[in-house]
């Protein structure tokens, strides 16, 4: 397929369908909504980290007045739920906690009451008897002999690694004896928050016909619905799962949560509704966070500055439960080894339990960490070989058709543009050669997927569907279950499919991510997975709606088996008679009449094929940050950042383009100042001021510009955009204090206080 | 303990309401009266999602007790462009200029801090006609968003300053 489309819908910066109505506060987000009869529900949480529930004494909760419902984990279906159900014995969770509390925020007990007032004071009149056990707080606690075991099912050597991931391919061994400079470093990365501005909540309703409704704040209806039937023991088709407006996710939405169980299951008691909203404090102090990590990667180069090869070993603290961890895991390890051509790779990475809040699924789901490391590394080898950062990444650089053993055929590629580019916005090599003491220039890269392919959660549906019905008045209807949390995709697919038949976004009506009425299945949002995935299945639907219309208008002019047919300003018409056209409306009332009444329905659904086990297509890019370091203080500031993207088409640029300033927003957050402080599993930064995400003036002014490239697997090019831009960061913004400072951080965040200790100042 | 009746005009509407008296106007909003375009993001003053104005102040309506403010000039962002209701028809309604720009200029993704940074701005341009970008990130300082990167709702706060009060 050419690149010079000339586009009419697609590729234009049209303001997000969806922004009237947030502007002027009418949109519903889950906590919103308020049914007659609701109750309101409270959990009540471990204070304790790792500890056996020797008794649970309800009666005085019970006798509150107001209070309509207490439920602990006897109460429930003793089953347990996660994301991996391809791997059933990786589903280690209950929603209510039973015979024992893994980490502090561990799930007890239930109560819904009249008012929030009463299921509070109902949750304070729970008494439980813990018999205290031995912690795990660390990755080394966790592994170390005669530690606590975490999980007693687990009865292998080392029963706190709950699942490991091996890749090797080529010669290691013989890469690492020719090598001429072999690095050899440890890392740290540490946890963060999804810090979403919306804190989750939902409202569950049973009505008389036996069916369960819950209005959620999801990324993944599909993965609630499934684990909602599993775990109350119904039928899916039973349970209708509704993603109303959803104030952000970054990965931290995407797994059926305790507080979704126990709405769904005290309505179904009750036959009433139940709302549960979490407050921001158990967010941040019990909420999934990103992984950290213990990194050990040892990188092999000539001394012409070629890879030849790498082994990256990895522990990722997981906390109490898998949660997304084996995906995390499972990431990482390909992340290791992207962007460059590794000859000869190993990897091993183990995800090991520990009594903490489990980390999950966090923008960038393994490359964030990977990625640090990883550029960290080539901006070392490149100093130690006295080649330049951008010649070495260069030399290096994948390309369009390189293969990924095992993994993937790198299909568009805008890598070593990405690299020039930045290169020669920031006037690199100059700028380099003058900094002023205190000052530092900084290059990191990143590659990321767009959607997964290995299928963990198990579907048996194809990864995503759309249903598009056209209508004799020039509009269509689409329905699909692609879940919009902010990251604009209920614009994006009504762009795929205005391009597509030649429509106005105001000829299209949406309705998304209701599991009652929009098509089996998707599995939601997240791995950047919808642009690509939805829209290729949207436009699959509008080509069988075109298919039809064209008959009609074909045999309305008489047409040449040889002519072609186009779709534009609401119309049909042949490539080379535009004035003979036919609305789109009465191409529609035409093929109505010829079909006895039929209705006129296109279905398209996307699933990879031979792509592999990772992703159909990667995007790419670099990033280079612009620092000045304090060196009374240690304070970094980052004073510019110059981004060059390679995301396919880009299908709206605006949303683009805040996608990826939102991406710099969380990288700098990630390299700078935003971790959990903890002490013994209890996580102490549980506010907005404790956990600091930057605010308006802590964004530095910066310039992004996206490479062209043409993704053939994507929808009109188009492939990941916005997640990926989370990785660069943190090694850019390294790599420029190190220059500034002589500091090589290798352990984040980059806090004053590592700097001055890495210049010898404390 | 009692409630006390009180009330409360909000967006020019007298509400007659009986609330405890440790009960935020947050509470109130949302949860008495259904106004649910003021969010509650934190609940400790951090975030700003749940920014109304009192009389021609911004505050946090999450620290803000109703009882304190019953007499005073309650406008949330229902109040910014009051004919604009759910039900209406958004997309020919005219919006207060300031939420006009939130949207041309790509200011809005998940939108749930949207309402607050909106009060929020509205209260900046209120009081300073022509900001500066560095008077705009600090009327902001106080309105956490987590999508943006903030630079699209500077440029929309820039932009609705620009029509409202037009500096040749």
């Amino acid at each position: 397929m050419s690149t010079d489309h000339n586009f009419s819908v697609v590729g234009k910066s049209l303001p997000r369908s969806d922004a009237r109505i947030k502007a002027v506060g009418a949109a519903q987000y889950a906590d919103d909504i308020f049914l007659p009869g609701m109750l309101y529900g409270k959990l009540l949480r471990s204070p304790v980290a790792h500890a056996l529930i020797k008794s649970i004494d309800t009666s005085a909760a019970e006798a509150l007045p107001g209070v309509k419902c207490v439920i602990t984990g006897q109460d429930i279906p003793k089953i347990k739920y996660g994301n991996w159900r391809l791997v059933p014995e990786s589903q280690d969770e209950f929603a209510l906690a039973i015979d024992k509390v893994r980490f502090i925020g561990d799930e007890v007990a239930a109560v819904a009451a009249l008012d929030k007032d009463s299921a509070e004071e109902a949750i304070r009149l729970i008494k439980v008897e813990y018999e205290e056990l031995p912690g795990a707080y660390s990755v080394e606690e966790s592994l170390a002999d005669g530690g606590p075991v975490i999980h007693d099912e687990y009865k292998q050597d080392t029963p706190n690694i709950s699942l490991d991931r091996k890749i090797e391919y080529g010669e290691l061994d013989k890469a690492f004896a020719e090598a001429d400079l072999i690095l050899d470093d440890h890392f740290t990365v540490h946890a963060t928050s999804h810090a979403y501005m919306e804190p989750c909540a939902c409202v569950a309703e049973y009505d008389h016909d036996g069916r369960l409704t819950i209005w959620t704040s999801t990324q993944a209806p599909y993965f609630v619905q499934c684990l909602l039937a599993s775990t109350m023991e119904m039928r899916e088709n039973d349970i209708r799962v509704i993603k109303p407006f959803v104030g952000g996710g970054f990965g931290g939405k995407m797994e059926m949560r305790p507080w979704e169980f126990c709405a769904a299951f005290i309505a179904r008691k009750l036959g009433r509704p139940v709302k549960f909203t979490l407050t921001r404090e158990e967010e941040l102090a019990t909420g999934r966070r990103r992984h950290p990590m213990n990194i050990h990667s040892k990188v092999a180069f000539s001394k012409d500055g070629m890879i030849l090869g790498k082994e990256f070993n990895v522990h990722l603290d997981g906390g109490a439960y898998n949660s997304m961890g084996p995906t995390a895991c499972f990431l990482c390890g390909n992340f290791g080894a992207m962007l460059y051509n590794y000859p000869n790779y190993r990897y091993y990475g183990a995800h090991v339990y520990t009594n903490k809040p489990p980390a999950g699924a966090m923008r960038g789901f393994g490359a964030p960490q990977a990625l640090f490391v990883a550029e960290t590394q080539m901006n070392v080898a490149a100093e130690k070989l006295g080649i330049d950062p951008v010649d070495i990444r260069l030399m290096n650089a994948m390309e369009s058709g390189d293969e990924i053993p095992g993994v993937a055929t790198i299909s568009s590629c805008g890598f070593k543009e990405s690299l020039i580019k930045v290169a020669e916005m920031t006037d690199w090599r100059e700028k380099r050669k003058n900094l002023k003491p205190g000052q530092g220039l900084g290059l990191g890269c990143y590659s990321f997927i767009s959607g997964g392919v290995f299928n963990w959660f198990n579907t048996r549906y194809n990864f995503t569907r759309a249903e598009v019905r056209a209508f004799d008045d020039g509009t269509v209807h689409l329905m699909t279950m692609a879940s919009d949390i902010g990251q604009g995709c209920d614009t994006v697919l009504r762009q795929i499919l205005a391009e597509e038949l030649g429509l106005k976004i105001s000829d299209i009506r949406l309705t998304a991510a209701d599991t009652a009425v929009t098509p089996q299945a998707d599995l939601g949002t997240w791995g950047s997975r919808v642009t690509l995935m939805a829209g290729n299945a949207v436009r699959k639907a509008a080509q069988e709606i075109k298919e039809e219309l064209f008959k009609m208008v074909s045999l309305k002019f008489d047409l040449n088996v040889i002519h072609d047919l186009r779709c534009g300003d609401g119309k049909i018409y042949p490539a080379n008679r535009p004035d003979r056209a036919v609305a789109f409306g009465d191409a529609v009332k035409m093929a109505q009449r010829a079909n006895r009444g039929e209705p006129i329905i296109g279905y398209g659904s996307y699933t990879p094929r031979n792509k592999g086990l990772v992703t159909p297509a990667f995007s790419f890019g670099a990033q280079v940050a612009e620092c000045e370091v304090d060196k009374e203080t240690g304070a970094v500031e980052v004073k510019y950042m110059t981004t060059a993207h390679d995301c396919g088409t880009p299908i709206n640029p605006m949303s683009v383009e805040g996608q990826l300033e939102g991406s710099v927003h969380m990288g700098l957050g990630y390299a700078l100042c935003e971790q959990f402080i903890m002490k013994e599993g209890k996580t102490l930064t549980t506010t907005f001021l404790d956990y600091k995400i930057p605010c308006a003036e802590d964004m530095p002014p910066g310039v992004s510009v996206h490479v062209d490239t043409y993704e053939p697997d994507g929808p009109f090019g188009a492939k990941e955009a916005g997640e990926g831009l989370v990785s660069p960061t943190a090694p850019a913004i390294a790599d420029a204090v190190y220059a500034a400072t002589g500091y090589r951080c290798m352990d984040l965040p980059l806090t004053p206080q590592k700097v001055l200790a890495g210049m010898k100042k404390i | 303990m009692k409630k006390e009746l009180i009330t409360l005009n909000i967006n020019g509407d007298d509400h007659e309401i009986a609330v405890h008296p440790w009960r935020t106007l947050n509470e109130v909003l949302r949860d008495q009266l259904h106004l649910t375009g003021t969010k509650l993001g934190c609940a400790t003053g951090d975030c700003g999602a749940c920014t109304v104005l009192i009389d021609d102040q911004s505050v946090s309506s999450c620290l803000t007790l109703a009882v304190e403010v019953e007499g005073r000039k309650i406008t949330t962002i229902e109040g910014l462009a009051p004919q604009a209701v759910a039900n209406s028809d958004l997309e020919n309604c005219e919006l207060n200029p300031i939420q006009e720009s939130f949207i041309s200029k790509g200011a809005i993704q998940c939108g749930f801090c949207s309402p607050g940074m909106i009060m929020s701005s509205k209260f900046l341009l209120d009081h300073t006609p022509n900001p500066s970008e560095d008077e705009i990130r600090a009327g902001l300082s106080g309105n956490l968003c987590r999508c943006t990167g903030y630079n699209k709702i500077v440029d929309a706060i820039a932009d609705a300053a620009e029509k409202l009060s037009p500096t040749e």
